[in-house]
């Protein structure tokens, strides 16, 4: 669409910057060209009225050579021949003004006046015509820079939808039903465990709660929630759940998406316990890791730091496949990459009947800013 | 009413001991039920149910090993089958394979009873012979299997598909042959070639479903028939139909 004429109180605003334009016409016309004023303004008016117009056209050699792509050779050969001809185009209206005028007693020795002038005319619509490229451009940047807003701010909404679908995916309804279930069995068995799985369930679901408004979360937090997570299934599984928890103390303080490790604990209790049936083990290992760079800037420390975060546990490789694999571990890759991009990793494999998730993300400390 | 006062015999299997002691609990006040044994997985479960042949059997979905529509393909139809389960999802299936009723973690009483109504009305009558049948082929399309089970005597096999060479018909059965071996299984050869996928797998003949990827050469035989010649020398018989079919896929592939 054309940025002037596409939308609408942009003509205004173009014709009044042409008044002043008018104004210097008018003046060289009048002086060094040798019309009187009223001549000159008889010619002047209609002339940048019209000639306002025309140079609207530069929109179409404007779109054809995009200043981005098109090389400053092609650039100055297009437009410079568009403005010769619109120019030239420009002079032969003046012409048959002039005549027109003429016809009338007091202009009648315009017509000589004006051919006078013709290399003035020219030279000022050649001009006028590259100051309208000059307009076009700006006026094509501004929009694809509002272009490049929009769509970015589109993107982010786009991301922060996924990542709360995600979220709210993350709450198994089968690990409820099944929880419950466990729960129900053992009102009758151990009245008194009952309770406690209730209450241990109660806890993991609260920490749960309001993760899907915050951003980022201490690994602490997240760690807590993950064992909260285990010891409900705990309950279920009894023995066949092992857990091994490795982490370094100085990782705990650092920020991490919601709901990040859980779903890779769910994935190992589901794909890997679940599938055993004399159990097996997870195993949970964090760490800092120094990433080589920004190692210059000692004040900013945390951006010198990779989280290096893997889960580990082993499967049976002959089980049945289970629905829904790889969901799980999909929407933590997903989050991952629109929230990091190319700075964190993530890698899974399957090795004999080990199964092992590595996150690698950038050290960051927690924003006070929700 | 003769059969109610018939003492039923029950399998509960789950691998979540508090699963089955839910089971077991809601099974007390019937005196009429005996159970007779538990398991945590899907083999033991084929065992003890080729052993004990229990006229109802609880079972999970989810399961080590062989999930719950495995164990119930291994099994035949002669049994009342409950599912219980936290997954509603598997329901149109557990129907398909005419399972007497589906229930969802947590189990109340009330329809824990009304299950078991179900099944006492069930276990009196004679089953379907098409329920192993059903239990095949009941998968979504496009859904094919990822590897077959078989019971020899009271052991299982498991067939991935990508080992299968051949399936071949034999009277009530059908022999899968799979790196040397074949095994024979209680099933016609059209619910096998549903579960298959037919990219990979073709009907070259009436008895006859071949693996693709092991198909060498085929070779004329007789006037009208053809042979298919297999990576290690397997000849099979191709017929005119199976011929046309086979010729269109190499064709397509070369």
């Amino acid at each position: 669409m054309h940025p002037i004429l596409g939308q609408s109180g942009r003509l205004g605003p173009y014709l009044l910057a042409w008044v002043p334009l008018a104004g210097v016409l008018l003046y060289l016309l009048s002086g060094p060209g040798g019309l009187t004023t009223l001549e000159a303004a008889m010619m002047v008016l209609p002339l940048c009225v019209v000639y306002a117009f025309i140079c609207l056209s530069a929109w179409y050699s404007c779109r054809g050579t995009p200043l981005e792509t098109s090389g400053f050779w092609r650039l100055a050969l297009t437009h410079q021949m568009a403005a010769i001809l619109v120019s030239l185009l420009w002079v032969l209206i003046a012409k048959y003004l002039a005549i027109a005028l003429s016809k009338a007693d007091m202009f009648s020795d315009l017509r000589e006046k004006v051919a006078r002038t013709y290399p003035l005319l020219f030279a000022s619509g050649v001009l006028l015509y590259l100051l309208a490229v000059g307009l076009h451009y700006v006026l094509f940047s501004v929009e694809a820079s509002r272009d490049a807003e929009r769509r970015e701010s589109e993107a982010r909404v786009l991301a922060r939808e996924s990542e709360l679908k995600a979220l709210k995916a993350q709450v198994n309804p089968h690990f409820l039903f099944n929880s419950l279930n466990s729960i129900s069995a053992l009102t009758s068995i151990d009245a008194s465990k009952a309770r406690e799985m209730c209450i241990l369930l109660a806890d993991f679901l609260r920490r749960t709660l309001g993760m899907g408004e915050k951003t980022g979360i201490s690994l602490h937090e997240e760690l807590a929630l993950v064992r909260s997570f285990l010891s409900v299934e705990k309950v279920r599984f009894g023995a066949r759940l092992n857990v091994e928890e490795r982490v370094t103390p100085d990782a705990l303080g650092f920020s991490v998406p919601p709901l990040l490790l859980q779903p890779l604990v769910e994935n190992a209790v589901g794909h890997g316990i679940s599938s055993l049936t004399e159990g097996g083990y997870i195993k949970i290992d964090v760490r800092c890791e120094s990433n080589g760079k920004n190692t210059q800037n000692s004040e900013d420390a945390a951006g010198s730091q990779d989280l290096v975060i893997a889960v580990e546990n082993n499967f049976d490789r002959e089980a049945p496949r289970r629905r829904g694999h790889g969901v799980g571990l999909a929407n933590v890759r997903q989050r991952l990459g629109a929230r990091y991009g190319n700075r964190a990793q993530f890698e899974a494999h399957a090795e004999d009947d080990r199964f092992r998730v590595e996150i690698v993300l950038p050290a960051e400390k927690q924003e006070p800013v929700a | 009413m003769n059969e109610m006062n018939r003492k039923l015999t029950a399998v509960i299997v789950d691998d979540e001991d508090l699963a089955r002691a839910i089971v077991r609990e809601l099974l007390k006040p019937h005196a009429d039920i005996e159970i007779l044994g538990e398991c945590a997985n899907g083999f033991e479960a084929v065992k003890l149910v080729s052993e004990g042949k229990p006229d109802l059997l609880f079972l999970d979905i989810q399961m080590p090993k062989l999930d719950g529509f495995e164990v119930l393909e291994l099994i035949g139809p002669d049994i009342a089958v409950i599912f219980v389960t936290a997954y509603d999802e598997h329901a149109l299936r557990a129907f398909e394979v005419h399972a007497v009723d589906y229930l969802l973690k947590p189990v109340g009483a009330e329809r824990f009873e009304a299950a078991l109504e179900r099944a006492r009305l069930r276990v009196g009558t004679v089953a379907t012979p098409e329920a192993t049948e059903l239990a095949a082929t009941a998968r979504t399309p496009g859904n094919y299997a990822e590897r077959l089970v078989v019971k020899d005597g009271t052991k299982v096999q498991i067939i991935p598909v990508a080992k299968l060479d051949y399936v071949e018909a034999q009277d009530d059965y059908v022999a899968l042959a799979s790196q040397g071996k074949r095994h024979l299984k209680q099933q016609t050869i059209s619910s096998v070639e549903a579960m298959l996928d037919p990219k990979a797998f073709l009907r070259i003949h009436r008895s006859i479903i071949v693996n693709l990827e092991r198909v060498v050469r085929v070779e004329p035989y007789s006037k009208d028939s053809h042979i298919a010649i297999l990576h290690d020398n397997t000849r099979l018989p191709v017929s005119r139909a199976g011929y046309t079919r086979l010729r269109a896929v190499l064709d397509r592939q070369s």
